[in-house]
């Protein structure tokens, strides 16, 4: 049940609901739980109809590098 | 798709495979993980992760699908809540299919009549309520973490917007306490565990001190196959060093301190009470109702319930699964008289149950 989707934000209206992209469909999320201010363009994580998270972008990508860095190498 | 392919990388995937492999034939003995929640069940069984394991490590599903830990009282009071006239019962999908007591369920009083809609958002039900101002909508509140601060927020904007005609029937639970009472049972022996990533988005490490506590490892884990992968290799990293601690793998999503503002709003309007899990029983805290302040919106106020005689279906080994101490195989109904069509027990019913994803993804054992 606890199934989330990273979505991309394409609109905000009045009312604090975002159109978002996930993966090619859009849906309508409410941002009224997500702690932090998210602009169009952001990454959220996203549950049964809320934005829940912000993706923190510079986290995922460092992350991500850092992870292929240690398996190219067989550091792990 | 971004924040989803780079994730499903075979190339990074057999790299932290080869590495697992490494860490593992380094730890000595047997080790037990146990994925808490239903949505790593189904990743686990849709990426073929558990066949791909060294021999030595064996993964075990938790108590983490809400509808499964439902237990058949609540589900024979939203039963009978769903049969009363004039109203409208909106509930997430996974909660149709699940049979009370002699095998009703929502979809069975839907087919006889009863206004049953499935929503996909909480304000979804809220919607209905305005649509329809003669009728009552009560909303099934059921999940953990993760969702329980969507149907607070529901609550909050149908006050703000003077909505009278719409209730919750919370069965909403939360997971340390359940985590808990697992370390507290003596016939568990985990050595580590796979903490759900949705639910810590909210919660944050907080939730799970508990576990390194008891010396046990713990790693806040996504649900993409590299993202599995990772999480168990730095569960057996803590196992391997003795070295426990709450860890996230998660990074993109979870936060240390979680997201407050998801559980200031969730704190608003539900207070902690005791819940009955199916497979755990009683766990005392470890449930959420609505508190006074709200109770224009809890269903077990507005509508008056009579005593239910609950009872289980024989032969049903769901309460063991959910426990992680027998294997749905292990079940004598699991593929015989239980299979996804006529599911007798709730963890078949949920696609993210356990026996559900047994059934889909690891048939061949």
């Amino acid at each position: 049940m606890c199934i989330a989707f990273p979505g991309k934000i394409l609109t905000i209206d009045k009312d604090n609901f975002a159109v978002i992209d996930i993966s090619g469909t859009q849906r309508e999320v409410s941002l009224d739980i997500v702690d932090e201010p998210v602009t169009v363009g952001d990454y959220v994580i996203c549950h049964a109809g809320y934005a829940i998270q912000r993706i923190d972008e510079e986290v995922a990508l460092e992350k991500l590098s850092f992870l292929r860095e240690l398996i190219d190498n067989e550091i792990y | 798709m971004k924040y989803i392919d780079e994730y499903r990388d075979p190339g990074l995937v057999r790299g932290l495979l080869d590495a697992v492999a490494i860490v593992a034939a380094g730890i000595d003995r047997p080790v037990t993980l146990m994925e808490i929640c239903g949505t790593h069940t189904h990743a686990i069984g849709r990426y073929g992760i558990r066949r791909l394991l060294p021999k030595n490590l064996r993964l075990i599903s938790g108590p983490g699908c809400p509808v499964c830990v439902t237990s058949i009282a609540d589900v024979d009071r939203a039963l009978y809540l769903a049969g009363l006239p004039d109203v409208i019962f909106a509930t997430f999908g996974d909660m149709l299919r699940v049979p009370g007591t002699d095998g009703e369920s929502l979809q069975r009083l839907r087919a006889t009549g009863a206004d049953v809609r499935v929503i996909s958002s909480a304000a979804d039900a809220v919607r209905f309520a305005t649509e329809n101002p003669g009728r009552q909508v009560i909303l099934m509140g059921i999940g953990f973490e993760t969702t329980t601060p969507t149907v607070a927020a529901a609550i909050l904007s149908a006050r703000r917007r003077g909505i009278e005609n719409f209730t919750v029937f919370s069965v909403h639970k939360t997971v340390p306490q359940a985590i808990g009472a697992l370390i507290d049972d003596p016939e568990m022996k985990i050595d580590g565990f796979i903490c759900p990533g949705h639910v810590s988005i909210i919660t944050g490490v907080e939730a799970y001190e508990r576990i390194p506590m008891a010396g046990r490892a713990a790693v806040i884990t996504g649900f993409e196959p590299a993202d599995v992968m990772e999480g168990i290799l730095m569960i057996l990293r803590q196992i391997a060093e003795g070295r426990y601690e709450v860890a996230i793998q998660y990074a993109r999503g979870v936060k240390e301190q979680g997201n407050p503002r998801a559980r200031g709003v969730m704190a608003e309007v539900f207070e902690p009470g005791d819940a009955d899990w199916r497979g755990l029983g009683v766990i005392s805290g470890s449930g959420l109702r609505i508190r006074r302040e709200y109770e224009g919106f809890d269903a077990l106020n507005r509508f008056a319930l009579p005593q239910i005689h609950s009872v289980e279906f024989r032969g049903c080994r769901c309460g063991e699964i959910l426990r992680g101490v027998m294997a749905p195989a292990e079940c004598h109904l699991f593929m015989k008289a239980c299979t996804p069509s006529n599911p007798v027990g709730p963890c078949m019913v949920s696609s993210e149950g356990t026996c559900a994803a047994y059934y889909k993804y690891e048939r061949s054992g």
